[in-house]
């Protein structure tokens, strides 16, 4: 999560102007998520160092703490885990105190406390439940997110390395309008969708790729230029923003309703419905419209299609606009729950990319039917791996499945060798 | 503005500890891209493997430097079958796709707290791993001159370094002017033709990905000796893609190609880091327009830009001939 972070400090001091902050105090600092990277705020961390020096520190509304510590020493952090909200637990009930060790004053030490679903405090039935909601949750986002992703490189052959910055750019405007312009999330959530449609989805398209297109640019140059697109707009992200995770100030501690065994804030219930509706609709525009036909004429055969009077270039362009405004959506979705940062869009692109190439990359349905596996499994390993690894088991299954069907679950089956 | 400490800091990095890394790593790219056709990304993991390989071993094992050397060389080589065995028989952009997956698991596994105690954490491993290394250094006073600077131990990284890299260079001449080297070229131009001929395709891919990871496992050599230290946060995609544009700055295809662009990307780079920086600090540039803070968010803005420019405008890159190299042969 902070590595581009600890790659900008780490090329700092590469380019010698290293550590002038002799006497500044150390920082010990952590930020404290839950089991679906929720920040649990209010949950209480005492230090305990040399010379009996104590404290104590509370995590704020996004989950993070701080404290300065001004000599060197052997410090150690203990959680106070009677703060923690309920079905959230210490994965590892050994964690609970970390040991820093300050040898340099003036260098930051992030602590971290791996929590997940409680293992003491819920059973393996309420956590199995909990988990296969959050799993289809994140599934959903993942849906969202691969379908236009899928749709692009189904019509234009791209592989296209920045959709997940359509993701963040839907997610910061969503802040901006919300947090800064002060609008009301509901009246903020769709004006962002909207301008994603707009700008990731028809300008980028008309202004970058389209010209690519037609001076025919290759497809593996076509993938570089997205890479350098990708970090273009990942950097000025973190410019215009800053690198921190924000939350919407609305809706901000929203507290979880209790629904059988399962646990669920209403903003989460009715960001997801609205996700669902958008997914069956476009799923419906590719089966049913005669727009969404011409698509998938296009990404089985494009110079057929355009022999058979089909314009291609409108077609990719629709689906531009599409899969940029299910993006940008999935970015809606995870700032409203989760919050928003400069890097949200490239956590979740491997994710993406492992969902589209498990349901058959340029397969429509296959993105959804991918996505969905990817996220419960994702959040259902963490029932038998530390939650901090539970991505590397969704990657790992990725290369499995691509041994053993590398055209993807409903992919065709071509040589792809 | 200083523009001597510019010139010093510039011509410094352009010779470099980090131009080293990155020509490693992109001479491995060069195989397996450039040679081969593999769309390898990731290399990262490779020079992460090459990198714990050489501090793990000595740190918490106690093994000499120079046994885990060759630890190193042995974990990226079987990384490179792991890698290999699944993924060498699909189409480019899915390999693509799974290598970049794999490296991240590496990453993600070093940076885990569940294997703390060996592999450091988040905060990786930092340690004296390197002291039978650098107890070699004859020229331990470092050097410092108007032009050119480096400390006792950057020196000494520094002329081994690029001795290591000479030495590569000239056994990958060798091997792609070799017949071996052909049928690796042929295989990048048409894969099909050159199965008609009787070759094994498969095996030829699985010798350039090993030879290639090695390669680039000995730039994470590189990477942990010089710093003492490693983070895991370093090996990320990033590095990967950095590699990608060092590589096609000089141009794929090119057994000097590595060299030049590590140069070359290195100098830009801290040329205009130190420009910008200068700027800032002596207020020519607003504060409000870039902080100081924010120097290196615009020069990682640049580098990306830098690679659309380069392959939409110049894909052969400075060197490269667009007529061997059409980046297109597999897609």
């Amino acid at each position: 999560m902070l590595f581009f972070i600890a790659l900008v400090c780490a090329t700092f001091t590469l380019a010698g102007t290293a550590a002038n902050a002799a006497e500044t105090p150390t920082k010990l600092y952590g930020v404290i998520t839950g089991s679906t990277d929720q920040p649990l705020s209010g949950v209480r961390v005492s230090i305990v160092g040399p010379d009996g020096f104590t404290a104590e520190v509370k995590t704020d509304a996004r989950g993070a703490w701080e404290i300065a510590i001004p000599i060197k020493g052997t410090f150690s952090a203990t959680i106070n885990e009677g703060d923690l909200p309920s079905g959230q637990a210490l994965t590892d009930p050994l964690k609970g105190t970390v040991k820093a060790n300050v040898f340099m004053l003036g260098v930051d030490l992030r602590l971290l406390f791996p929590i997940g679903p409680g293992v003491a405090k819920a059973s393996l039935l309420e956590r199995s439940a909990q988990l296969i909601v959050d799993g289809l949750i994140l599934g959903l986002i993942i849906a969202l997110a691969a379908l236009g992703l899928n749709l692009i490189f189904g019509t234009t052959g791209l592989t296209n390395f920045s959709h997940g910055e359509i993701l963040t750019f839907g997610g910061l405007l969503t802040y901006y309008f919300s947090a800064i312009a002060k609008f009301p999330v509901l009246i903020a959530a769709p004006l962002a969708v909207l301008l994603s449609a707009f700008i990731s989805g028809f300008l980028q398209d008309r202004y970058l790729w389209k010209p690519l297109r037609k001076r025919g640019t290759g497809l593996i140059a076509m993938l570089v230029v997205s890479i350098g697109f990708a970090i273009f707009l990942r950097y000025l992200f973190l410019f215009l923003f800053g690198g921190d995770t924000r939350q919407l100030p609305q809706y901000a501690g929203q507290a979880g309703l209790e629904l059988g065994l399962v646990s669920i804030t209403p903003k989460s219930i009715l960001t997801t419905a609205i996700g669902i509706i958008f997914i069956t609709s476009a799923t419906l525009w590719l089966l049913r419209t005669r727009m969404g036909k011409a698509s998938r004429a296009v990404a089985d055969n494009p110079a057929l299609a355009s022999a058979s009077g089909i314009d291609v270039q409108k077609v990719i362009q629709a689906v531009w606009i599409l899969g940029a405004a299910l993006a940008g959506y999935a970015g809606v979705i995870v700032t409203v729950n989760q919050g928003v940062s400069f890097l949200m869009g490239q956590d979740m692109l491997l994710l993406i990319f492992a969902a589209v190439t498990l349901g058959g990359l340029g397969t429509a349905n296959g993105a959804l039917v991918g996505s969905l596996i990817i996220g419960l499994f994702v959040q259902l390993s963490t029932l038998f791996i530390p939650t901090e690894l539970k991505y590397v088991g969704a990657l790992i299954v990725l290369i499995l499945i691509l041994i053993v069907r590398p055209q993807g679950i409903l992919g065709r089956k071509e040589r792809i060798g | 503005m200083d523009i001597l400490f510019i010139i010093q800091q510039t011509l410094s990095a352009t010779l470099g500890v980090n131009a080293i890394i990155f020509a490693l790593a992109a001479i491995g790219l060069n195989m397996h891209f450039g040679y081969t056709g593999l769309l390898n990304f990731g290399q990262a993991g490779f020079l992460a493997i090459g990198a714990y390989s050489v501090a793990v071993p000595v740190i918490s094992f106690g093994v000499p430097l120079w046994i885990a050397f060759l630890i190193g060389i042995f974990n990226s080589i079987l990384f490179a079958l792991l890698l290999g065995i699944p993924t060498l028989r699909l189409r480019a952009d899915y390999l693509a796709i799974v290598t970049i997956a794999a490296a991240e698991i590496v990453r993600q596994i070093a940076r885990s707290a569940t294997f703390n105690e060996w592999l450091g954490g988040s905060d990786g491993i930092t340690g004296k791993f390197g002291k039978d290394f650098f107890d070699l250094n004859p020229f331990k006073a470092g050097i410092n001159t108007p032009i050119l600077r480096f400390n006792g131990n950057d020196l000494w990284v520094v002329l081994t370094g690029w001795t290591l890299v000479a030495l590569i260079t000239s056994i990958m001449w060798i091997m792609v002017n070799s017949p071996w080297g052909r049928v690796m070229r042929a295989i990048r131009e048409d894969e099909d033709a050159v199965r008609s001929l009787g070759k094994n395709v498969y095996l030829y891919k699985m010798q350039s990905l090993i030879i290639g990871g090695v390669i680039g496992s000995m730039g994470g050599f590189v990477y942990a000796l010089s710093r003492q230290s490693v983070q895991p946060d370093n090996y990320g995609t990033a590095l990967t893609f950095f590699a990608y544009t060092v590589l096609i700055l000089g141009g794929a295809a090119r057994v000097f190609a590595p060299i030049v662009g590590a140069m070359i990307f290195w100098f830009l780079i801290v040329f205009i880091e130190q420009v910008l920086r200068a700027g800032v600090t002596s207020n020519l540039i607003p504060d409000w327009l870039i902080g100081v803070n924010q120097v290196g968010q615009i020069r990682f803005m640049l580098m990306g830009l830098g690679l659309m420019l380069l392959m939409i405008f110049r894909p052969q890159g400075i060197f490269g001939d667009k007529k061997e190299l059409t980046l297109d042969a597999k897609a």
